[in-house]
C-alpha cells in the first residue's frame, strides 16, 4: 500500500447525497480478477453515455479537475455494497482522499486498505470546502495526515479526527495483515479455549 | 457481577483475540464466506505473500452474482468470458486451498446469505463475515454478522481474524402483531424509512418487540438483510425456540450432546435487563402498512396508499437527490404510487429468495395470470429452495401464472449475469436496492414484499395487495 502523508491536489465538487457503490463502479466493472485498471470506468453511468461518449457536465469531465485527487462529497458518501472495486476505481483514478460529513462503514474501511484517506467533517466545514472545490483547478486544497489538517487555497484550515491505528498504517503504507500474523500466538490461544467453551463451532 | 449487555456486547466479548491499547480489537471469525466477485484478487494475495487459509474448515464458498439462472447453464456458452473466468476462479481456489465448496453444478448451489443458514454454516452466537454487504443476513440467527471488503476476506482467509472497532448499539423494537398482508420485507423498509439510509452508521442494531418473535427464521432473515441499506453494518435478532427449530438438523448444525451444550449457550444469548442503548427506535406493528420505494434510495419508501412526494417535502441536501430521483423514475409529484405501471416482476435475492417467500407470492397467484405483456421472473435462492418449491406445487402456480420459473442466483437483483433492466423499464423487484443502476442502465426499480410483487404481476400496476386478500377471503 502505497504511503499517505501529506497531500496537495485539485479537490472536485460532488455534492450529491448517498453517492452509492453502484454509482461509484456498476456491477458490470466487478467481473475482473484484478485490482487495477478501474480508474476508467469510475463514476461511469455519469459520466458516459451508453455509448461510451463523455457526458461534459459531469465535474470530472470538465477540464479543470481532470486532475483531481481529492472528492469534496455529500453525506452518507459510498452507501451500498461492500465492493473495494470502489476504492480501487478512485485510487486508480487518482484520488487519494475523499471529505464528506459522512462515509458508509464498509466503504470507509476500505478506503483504509488502499491507501485512500476519507475524512469526516462538520457540516459548515465540508460546505467551505465545497465551494473552494467549485473554483476549479486553481484551488488546490492541501490534505495533511501527520498534522490532521484540511486547508483550503486561501488557507482557511480544519482539524480532522482519525483513528490512530488506521493513520499510522497510512502513514507508514503497513499490510495489515502482517501486523495481524504478528500475533500469531494471541489468535492460537484464543483457538484453544474457543474449541474448549463451543466445540460445536 | 458484569455490568448488564447487549446481545451485540456478549458476542463481541467472546470474539476478542486481542485488544490494542487504542482499543483496536482482534475479532476471531467463526465463519467465512466466500463468492466469485469479492473473492479472486484475495487469494491472489495470498499466493503474492506466500500465505495460507488459516482455517479452510470454517470457510465456505459458492458462486452466486455472475451464474446465469436460465435452464440452459450448464452450457459455458451461457456466461460472458469475464464472469466465467471469475467462476473458475473461485472453482481453483476453493480446490487448491481446500474449502468447503459448492460448484454451480452442485443441487445446494445458490445465493450465499441462503446457503449458509439452510446448510447449518450459520449458527446462533457466531461471527460471519463475507465480500458482501448483505452479510447481515445471519444477524436472524444471533450471529454477529457483516459484510467486508476484499482486503478483509484475504485478512480473514489468512489470519482467521478482523481488526475490527467495536460499534454502537441500537435497539429497534417492532411492538404488537403485523396486520394481514403486511410482511418482514415492510417492516424493514419502514425502519429505513424512519432512520434513514445513514441512521445505522456506526451502529449494530438489534431486532426485538413481539412482531419480530412473531416471525419465521425466514421473515428474520429479511428483516437483518436489509440492516446494511439503514446503514448498520450489522443486524440481529436474539435466538429462540424458532431459530433452534430452523437450525436442528441441519448438515453442519451440532448433533447429540454437541447440540444440547449448544442450545445451553445459544440461551444465554439475549440483551440483558438494564443494558445501554445508544439509540433505540420504536415502531408499532400495528401501523406498519404494505410499502414501496418511489426513488433511488432504499430510504425512499411510503405506504402504498400514499402519493409521489415533491422535492419541496425534503430539506437540506436531499431536495436535490429527489429531483435527481423523481426524473431518473420517471415520476411526477402527487402521482398515486398504485397508479404506478410496470414493465417487470422479478421474485428472489438474499432478502425474499427463500421458500416462505416464494409461498407467499404463489398465494397471491394460485389460478391467475399475469397480466399481458408484463415480463415476471422467479429465481429461488438456492437449488434446494427450487425443489422444495416444486415439490410444495408453488413452481407450477408460477409456471402457470406466466412466470418464468429460473435456477437459482443473485440475478436481477445486481444484474451481474443477464438478468437486466434496459433503460427505462420499471420493476416491481423484491430485491434490496433500488439504486440508479443497479438492476441495469437506466432501469427503475420499486422494491417491495413478494406478496406485493405478485400482486403488481396480475395488475400490471403497483397495487396493495390487501385488497387482493379480501377478493382471495
Amino acid at each position: 500500500m502505497e504511503k499517505f502523508t501529506k497531500l496537495t491536489g485539485i479537490a472536485a465538487p460532488m455534492p450529491l447525497v448517498n453517492i452509492d457503490t453502484d454509482m461509484i463502479i456498476p456491477k458490470q466493472f466487478l467481473k475482473t480478477i484484478k485490482r487495477s485498471g478501474l480508474g476508467v470506468n469510475l463514476f461511469d453511468e455519469m459520466r458516459f453515455t451508453q455509448d461510451g461518449k463523455e457526458i461534459p457536465d459531469f465535474v470530472l469531465n470538465q477540464p479543470a479537475y481532470r486532475e483531481t485527487q481529492i472528492l469534496i462529497a455529500g453525506d452518507n458518501f459510498g452507501c451500498g455494497s461492500s465492493r473495494e472495486h470502489a476504492p480501487w476505481a478512485l485510487l486508480d483514478f487518482g484520488i487519494r482522499c475523499v471529505i464528506s460529513t459522512s462515509f458508509a462503514d464498509i466503504f470507509f474501511n476500505n478506503c483504509f486498505q488502499n491507501g485512500i484517506l476519507p475524512i469526516k467533517l462538520p457540516q459548515e466545514a465540508v460546505d467551505i470546502l465545497m465551494d473552494d472545490a467549485r473554483k476549479g483547478a486553481n484551488a488546490r486544497i492541501t490534505v495533511d495526515l501527520e498534522g490532521q489538517t484540511v486547508t483550503t487555497s486561501d488557507g482557511q484550515s480544519f482539524g480532522f479526527d482519525v483513528d490512530a491505528f488506521r493513520k499510522h498504517c497510512l502513514l507508514n503504507g503497513l499490510d495489515d495483515i502482517g501486523l495481524s500474523l504478528e500475533k500469531v500466538s494471541a489468535i492460537d490461544a484464543f483457538e484453544a479455549k474457543a474449541q474448549a467453551l463451543r466445540p460445536w463451532v | 457481577m458484569t455490568a448488564p449487555r447487549t446481545l451485540y456486547d456478549k458476542i463481541w466479548d467472546d470474539h476478542v483475540v486481542h485488544t490494542a491499547d487504542d482499543g483496536t480489537c482482534l475479532l476471531y471469525i467463526d465463519r467465512h464466506l466466500v463468492h466469485e466477485v469479492t473473492s479472486p484478487q484475495a487469494f491472489e494475495g495470498l499466493r503474492m505473500t506466500g500465505r495460507t487459509v488459516r482455517a479452510p474448515e470454517k470457510t465456505i464458498a459458492v458462486p452466486d452474482h455472475n451464474v446465469p439462472t436460465t435452464l440452459d447453464r450448464a452450457n459455458a456458452a451461457t456466461m460472458t468470458e469475464d464472469s466465467r473466468v471469475q467462476v473458475e476462479a473461485l472453482d481453483k481456489n476453493a480446490k487448491d486451498f481446500g474449502i468447503n465448496y459448492y460448484p454451480v453444478s452442485d443441487v445446494r448451489q445458490g445465493i450465499v446469505h441462503i446457503v449458509g443458514p439452510e446448510q447449518g454454516w450459520t449458527l446462533p452466537g457466531m461471527t460471519v463475515v463475507c465480500g458482501d454487504s448483505h452479510t447481515a443476513t445471519h444477524g436472524a440467527f444471533g450471529a454477529l454478522a457483516h459484510g467486508i471488503g476484499t482486503s478483509e476476506v484475504e485478512h480473514v482467509l489468512a489470519t482467521q481474524t478482523l481488526i475490527q472497532r467495536k460499534g454502537k448499539n441500537m435497539k429497534v423494537e417492532i411492538t404488537g402483531s403485523l396486520r394481514p398482508g403486511v410482511t418482514a420485507k415492510d417492516i424493514t423498509l419502514s425502519v429505513i424509512g424512519v432512520t434513514g439510509t445513514a441512521g445505522g452508521t456506526g451502529y449494530v442494531i438489534e431486532y426485538c418487540g413481539q412482531a419480530i418473535r412473531e416471525l419465521s427464521m425466514e421473515g428474520r432473515m429479511t428483516v437483518c438483510n436489509m440492516a446494511i441499506e439503514g446503514g448498520a453494518r450489522a443486524g440481529l435478532i436474539a435466538p429462540d425456540e424458532t431459530t433452534y427449530a430452523y437450525c436442528m438438523g441441519r448438515p453442519h448444525a451440532p448433533k447429540g450432546a454437541a447440540w444440547e451444550a449448544a442450545v445451553a449457550y445459544w440461551k444465554t444469548l439475549f440483551s440483558d435487563d438494564g443494558a445501554k442503548w445508544d439509540k433505540v427506535v420504536t415502531l408499532k406493528g400495528e401501523d406498519i402498512a404494505p410499502v414501496v420505494t418511489w426513488g433511488t434510495s432504499p430510504e425512499d419508501v411510503l405506504p402504498i396508499t400514499a402519493v409521489v412526494p415533491s422535492p419541496d417535502d425534503f430539506t437540506g441536501g436531499k431536495v436535490e437527490a429527489v429531483k435527481r430521483s423523481l426524473e431518473y423514475m420517471g415520476l411526477t409529484p402527487g402521482q398515486k404510487l398504485s397508479d404506478i405501471k410496470i414493465d417487470t416482476v422479478f421474485i428472489g435475492s438474499c432478502t425474499n429468495g427463500r421458500i416462505e417467500d416464494l409461498r407467499a407470492a404463489a398465494a397471491i397467484l394460485k389460478g391467475k395470470k399475469k397480466k399481458d405483456g408484463i415480463r415476471a421472473m422467479v429465481v429461488p435462492g438456492s437449488g434446494l429452495v427450487r425443489a422444495q418449491a416444486e415439490e410444495e406445487g408453488l413452481a407450477q402456480i408460477f409456471i402457470d401464472a406466466g412466470f418464468e420459473w429460473r435456477l437459482a442466483g443473485c440475478s436481477m437483483c445486481l444484474a451481474m449475469n443477464p438478468d437486466q433492466l434496459s433503460p427505462g423499464e420499471r420493476c416491481a423487484a423484491t430485491s434490496n436496492r433500488n439504486f440508479e443502476g443497479r438492476q441495469g442502465r437506466g432501469g427503475r426499480t420499486h422494491l417491495l414484499s413478494p406478496a406485493m410483487a405478485a400482486a403488481a404481476a396480475l395488475t400490471g400496476h403497483l397495487t396493495d395487495v390487501r385488497e387482493l386478500l379480501v377478493e382471495n377471503a
